[in-house]
């Protein structure tokens, strides 16, 4: 079985920029693939050449196995979430939904079936005859899904479809997304800049910085052994540690990450141990944020909110566990 | 209020005044608006409603004296052959004019909506303005030498080899005359250059509005460049059209000074308005003649409403 999406050298300038440089990648079908990166990282771009609308300066884009390379947009078996949706605003939601089986030439009760079924999967069954301005954000967003859905597409591109919901609708957009994918089995490529949305809903995160794809896997490998400095530091938050200090508490003179999170008040078993002056500590909620200096550098530690601290400036011991610490390929 | 409750503020009468209709924006509205409803209801409304009841009065021959009583027998001799091939060759002007123009200028306001950046679109934007800066007459005159017998269309279609396709133009009837500079197609052309511009604006300005993603996102579900522009990009931008024409099809309908100086002597309806008010002192006539323009315009507005050119709005 061909891979849904291929990309073998694919580079793509904007005069002096390299937006997209010398990328490569494979999609599997049926997957669920993020592309995770900050802004002008190269996520948009890569996904704007997989839908056509843009094309690369070098190098080879397969979708299902056959070259994309100068096929345009409206040839290709893919469908885009935008971003603000693009709705169009003089057509009813109905004909919105229809409109890509209507330019394929389906006649209008087909259509309307169609778009009537995928309505319903969206959970928007009834909303056919109304305008794109009546509709909330949310919404908007399910129609724009629905739209894509229609035409049943071999890969589906979502461009950072819930950057612009609030935060509850995101959470509940996320699972029925991540739902929708399992059950009808089509790739799934998404661009965030949400490392949370990217960890949860994606099967396998490849994350973009400065044109070119630094590290991909599972989100569990991304998160747990992050293999630079900038991964460690986007997905999630990192305490980076110098040669000398990863030196001194496991031998191993490398860079290293630590996560936050792995630290613990509790000796325990094997378990290594950090020794500094409390700074600062903050309530979050859920946890404690707590910085500790340790020589001239300041680690920070999520620890459970009821902990029992010293007060500032005093003396305090944190433990965690050797496989915590995860070596870095680069360098400072 | 009072000063002494701000006392930061100075008790002047502006400033208390200011306050006044801050408090109160309904006064403001009523102070803002009223100097121009008076303009519009007794200036504008006013000459119009006069005009209308000129046409119901009738004119009598042997007298030259307007009769004040009211009839419709005024109306009725506009459906006369005579003047109802005015109104026909007139409205069918317009209609082409606009036609043409909404064609020609589509190409351009989209170049210049969608491409033109920077110094493209300034360039765009004098190019379209320009010849409005210039006296009106003085195009009429210039393109009247433009397109008589010695002209640079004669000339240029002599040195093409052409000169037998424009002498057989010019023998068909209706479109055809002596030179271009006495025919309808003449006619047809200069209005077409002097109204273009009313039509490219408001087209670009609606293009302008249209967002991009909306093309991609048509290309993006199955739609070639000609179904997008036949189901995203054109009725999108109808409401400019809509507005473009309404500028090229009243204008043409209104003027009188082209057809009276390029084109044959068959008159158009502004013409026909000046010389019954003018010369021959039939105010009705005139009056009811200068009701026509009116009333197709209300008629071609409902038809634009019906096909939804305003929908986009």
């Amino acid at each position: 079985m061909p891979a849904a999406v291929t990309f073998r050298s694919v580079s793509r300038h904007f005069g002096a920029v390299k937006a997209v440089d010398s990328v490569d990648l494979e999609i599997a079908e049926g997957e669920f693939f993020a592309m995770l990166g900050p802004s002008g990282s190269g996520k948009t771009t890569c996904l704007r050449l997989i839908a056509g609308f843009e094309q690369p300066d070098g190098g080879e884009i397969s979708i299902l196995g056959t070259s994309a390379n100068g096929v345009p947009p409206w040839k290709r078996h893919v469908n885009t979430v935008f971003q603000d949706y693009a709705l169009f605003p003089h057509m009813a939601i109905l004909d919105n939904v229809a409109y890509g089986l209507m330019v394929r030439g389906v006649d209008k009760a087909t259509r309307h079936k169609a778009a009537e079924e995928a309505l319903d999967l969206v959970k928007l069954g009834g909303y056919g005859a109304r305008r794109t301005g009546q509709l909330s954000g949310g919404q908007r967003q399910r129609v724009a899904l629905a739209r894509a859905l229609v035409n049943k597409p071999s890969v589906l591109l979502l461009d950072e479809p819930l950057g612009a919901l609030d935060l509850k609708l995101r959470e509940a957009m996320q699972e029925e997304l991540k739902g929708l994918q399992k059950r009808l089995g089509i790739t799934f490529v998404l661009v965030t800049h949400d490392q949370g949305e990217a960890l949860s809903m994606a099967d396998r995160v490849a994350v973009f910085n400065e044109g070119r794809i630094v590290q991909s896997g599972a989100p569990e490998d991304i998160y747990n052994r992050p293999k630079t400095r900038f991964v460690a530091d986007f997905v999630g938050s990192s305490n980076i540690l110098s040669p000398s200090l990863s030196g001194s508490l496991s031998g191993d003179r490398r860079w290293k990450s630590l996560r936050p999170e792995a630290f613990t008040l509790e000796p325990g078993n094997g378990r290594l141990s950090l020794t500094g002056t409390l700074e600062a500590s903050s309530f979050m909620g859920a946890v404690r944020r707590v910085s500790l200096k340790v020589a001239d550098t300041s680690i920070h530690a999520h620890l459970p909110a009821g902990a029992a601290l010293p007060a500032d400036g005093e003396a305090l011991t944190l433990h965690f566990a050797p496989e915590a610490l995860n070596p870095l390929e680069d360098a400072a | 209020m009072t000063a002494s409750a701000s006392p930061a503020s100075p008790d002047s009468l502006a400033s208390r005044a200011s306050a006044a209709l801050w408090r109160s924006p309904r006064l403001l509205l009523l102070l803002l608006l009223t100097p121009p409803l008076l303009w519009l209801g007794v200036v504008y409304v006013g000459s119009l409603a006069a005009l209308l009841a000129q046409s119901f009065f009738s004119f009598d021959d042997f007298t030259a004296q307007v009769t004040y009583e009211l009839t419709l027998s005024t109306y009725a001799e506009l459906l006369s052959p005579a003047n109802f091939d005015i109104i026909v060759r007139t409205v069918t002007m317009a209609a082409l004019v606009t036609i043409a123009s909404a064609i020609l200028a589509f190409p351009i306001a989209y170049y210049a909506a969608r491409y033109a950046k920077g110094r493209w679109k300034a360039f765009f934007y004098l190019g379209v303005m320009l010849p409005l800066w210039s006296s009106y007459l003085v195009k009429i005159y210039a393109w009247k030498m433009i397109l008589s017998k010695e002209g640079i269309i004669s000339w240029a279609a002599d040195k093409l080899h052409l000169g037998w396709l424009l002498d057989a133009w010019l023998s068909l009837p209706v479109v055809g005359g002596n030179s271009l500079s006495v025919s309808a197609t003449g006619t047809f052309l200069v209005f077409l250059y002097i109204w273009l511009p009313y039509m490219i604006l408001p087209i670009q300005a609606a293009l302008e509005r249209v967002p991009s993603n909306l093309i991609e996102a048509s290309y993006d579900l199955g739609g070639g460049p000609g179904k997008t522009f036949r189901h995203v990009l054109l009725p999108l931008a109808m409401p400019g059209v809509a507005a473009g024409s309404i500028f090229t099809f009243s204008l043409t309908l209104g003027d009188y000074i082209i057809p009276g100086i390029i084109g044959t002597s068959r008159l158009f309806i502004g013409q026909a308005v000046y010389t019954q008010q003018g010369t021959a002192g039939n105010i009705p006539l005139a009056a009811a003649f200068s009701v026509v323009p009116v009333v197709i315009m209300a008629f071609y507005l409902w038809g634009a409403k019906k096909q939804g050119a305003f929908d986009a709005l």
